[in-house]
């Protein structure tokens, strides 16, 4: 680490963990619930934990943005933070507010919570993963703000590099198209539209361009191959997910009302989204392929490794499975989505955010070469145990999803079971995903102790030029 | 040759051996390109042929001729475009009135086809009219962006031609730029066709 403020992103980086341990935590919940219905009712319905799921999904990885960026930026730029007093500030108000909402999820009915927060004066509340109050909306708004000042101020003031300027662009993105979650017109299919400026322009947009130069940050510290080449293939990528991913937003629009032009273009343009993401396959591979260096700290090279796989097969090859219109006709939200969604957020976001705290965390421990060897091991199993799991859970909610599209879709009218028939026929792959889930758990489990070992790997480890030297 | 192999997708070709022109991020981005197109193309071929008569229809409204004009600009601005290579890699004059020329005779593309879409829009077509004329607007307004892309691109090296900057010992950023605006014009070379006289 050579400033001093890029520290401030460690309380990020914790309570990031902390929020993703309650989300798994949920999804636990969640998951007996598809097969015990009336589990922990009616203390936590169904609905209340899938909210809970879900939110302390996106708030959690947008605490590890923050704290990638405020990590990384500073670096980049070789210069301090422009003020770390205001990233702590910031950091308090999300923590508080964050933890609130949930609460309110939690202990108070949402009809209540609605009430209280005065939703009635800017209604914005009720819709899918949008469903924070609208203080706690214009709370993350004013989070943002303040902290893309901090940021932009110090990128101004020090070195440009491409990283920077493409994390910043997508930070940008992140932060505009967030705006789109206060619009709430009355009609369903227009509202439709303005949801999914957010939601699908988010993770399928302006989130990419993160990742991306999270994972060129870090294959530049890791591999040491020249920053050139790596900025060649970051602007390649983003231009990639830009180009498929913004009209690929049609794919969202089959059903909803529009013309029947989206049926095309939806299709087309996202049949081609996998690309972006396969890139960062080839990209990632060769990169550390043609290292020129050795860095101790393995762990980061494999989350990293990781991160461009698990993305491709869960957001591009999971994504393509379904996105064809002639396709979605039958499968539009089933079990399906569901795999889908679970693969794509743990390998492209999930995943990158360990990749960053993995490479950053041990550097801010005073560990410059990364964690002892045996704390790896354990990150390591940590990592193998999550991410098999996450493919079993993604596995097994494709083939529910299959067998749901089967007996409840496929068939003619009359002949199609109910839903609910069709659920009590899918059992065994909840039951299934359960198990999985547990696994998970356990591997984020494993994944916390390796923070508890001591000792850090050492120079010696290094086999070719110097792990902290300054590319 | 620096910036050519830096991205190791492929061994370094020997000396002598054919090498591809500009940088290899350059053609990925084209064939990441193509491969839009080329589903499009294919979404095409499939719509028309499950309603021929739509497609058929579609055709007699549009301007051949128009067309025809546009194809000629686009091959002769791209004749001035791979000229002007040429005469950059042998260090020789008018590489740069050369590439200026080259985006005013794309202009008769650009304006041509403004022309066109204006026509149509006042008689009552867009993009939801039909199949047809879905993938004539998409398509062709797709492509248009493309052509606007590569007019920036062709000025820029115009002006950076005109600074000195390329002086024919670094052909990586010319030819990547030229080998984008061809892919352009490749892509129109199948357009044209497709869309005014096989539809």
């Amino acid at each position: 680490m050579k400033y001093e403020s890029q520290r401030v992103a460690m309380p990020y980086f914790i309570f990031a963990l902390i929020l993703f341990a309650g989300q798994i935590v949920f999804g636990l919940v969640l998951g007996l619930q598809y097969v015990v219905g009336d589990f922990l009712f009616p203390e936590i319905p169904f609905n209340v934990a899938r909210m809970v799921h879900t939110n302390l999904l996106i708030v959690w990885l947008l605490f590890g943005f923050m704290g990638a960026t405020y990590y990384m930026v500073p670096e980049e730029a070789q210069t301090e933070l422009y003020s770390p007093l205001l990233a702590w500030i910031l950091f308090w108000v999300f923590a508080v507010a964050g933890t609130l909402t949930i609460l309110g999820y939690l202990f108070v009915d949402y009809a209540t919570l609605a009430d209280i927060t005065m939703n009635k004066l800017l209604p914005t509340m009720g819709r899918e993963f949008l469903e924070q109050p609208t203080i706690t909306k214009i709370g993350i708004a004013l989070v943002v703000v303040g902290f893309l000042f901090n940021i932009m101020m110090t990128a101004l003031k020090g070195r440009k590099t491409v990283v920077n300027i493409v994390l910043i662009t997508g930070l940008i993105g992140l932060a505009v198209l967030w705006l789109f979650s206060f619009y709430n017109p009355g009609n369903l299919a227009t509202d439709k539209y303005f949801w999914w400026f957010v939601v699908h322009l988010w993770v399928e947009g302006v989130w990419e361009l993160i990742m991306g130069a999270i994972l060129a940050y870090v294959l530049i510290k890791i591999t040491g191959v020249d920053r050139e080449v790596i900025e060649k293939w970051l602007y390649v990528i983003i231009a990639m997910a830009l180009i498929t991913g913004i009209i690929g937003t049609g794919h969202h629009f089959f059903w909803i009302g529009p013309p029947e032009y989206w049926l095309w273009l939806g299709s087309i343009f996202s049949a081609l989204e996998p690309l972006p993401f396969f890139m960062m396959v080839l990209f990632a591979f060769t990169m550390i392929n043609r290292r020129k260096r050795n860095h101790p700290n393995k762990a980061a090279t494999l989350w990293a490794m990781g991160t461009a796989v698990m993305a491709f097969l869960g957001a591009g090859v999971w994504g393509f499975l379904h996105t064809l219109a002639p396709v979605n006709y039958y499968t539009h939200g089933t079990q399906l989505t569901a795999a889908h969604g679970h693969m794509a957020f743990y390998g492209a976001y999930v995943m990158i955010v360990l990749t960053i705290i993995s490479y950053a965390v041990p550097i801010m421990r005073g560990r410059p070469y990364g964690n002892s060897n045996t704390a790896q091991v354990v990150e390591m199993w940590g990592f193998w145990l999550m991410t098999i799991s996450m493919v079993f859970i993604t596995l097994f909610l494709t083939g529910a999803g299959i067998l749901q599209i089967w007996l409840q879709r496929i068939p003619e009218s009359g002949e199609a079971l109910s839903f609910m028939a069709t659920q009590d026929n899918i059992s065994l792959f909840y039951w299934a995903r359960m198990i999985a889930g547990c696994f998970f758990m356990a591997g984020l489990v494993v994944y916390f102790c390796s923070f508890f070992i001591k000792g850090q790997a050492s120079f010696d480890e290094e086999v070719r030029g110097a792990a902290i030297q300054d590319v | 040759m620096s910036d050519m192999t830096d991205l190791a997708l492929e061994p370094e070709p020997e000396s002598g051996a054919r090498q591809l022109p500009g940088d290899i991020a350059a053609w990925i981005f084209i064939f990441a390109e193509l491969a839009v197109f080329g589903i499009m193309f294919i979404g095409f071929a499939v719509a028309r042929s499950l309603d021929p008569a739509t497609f058929h229809a579609g055709r007699e409204v549009l301007h051949p001729l128009i067309g025809l004009l546009n194809t000629a600009a686009l091959i002769t601005a791209s004749y001035l475009v791979a000229t002007s290579v040429h005469q950059l890699r042998h260090r020789r004059s008018g590489v740069q009135w050369r590439l200026w020329l080259a985006v005013a005779v794309s202009c008769i593309y650009t304006v041509g086809k403004v022309y066109e879409y204006v026509n149509l829009y006042s008689q009552g077509y867009n993009l939801g009219t039909d199949t047809f004329f879905m993938f004539y607007f998409f398509l062709t307004f797709f492509h248009f962006m493309h052509v606007i892309l590569g007019q920036v691109i062709l000025i820029v090296l115009a002006v950076k031609v005109g600074n000195g900057d390329y002086d024919g010992s670094d052909m990586n950023g010319m030819e990547s730029g030229a080998s984008y605006w061809h892919m352009v014009d490749l892509v129109w070379l199948v357009l044209f066709p497709m869309i005014y006289v096989l539809a």
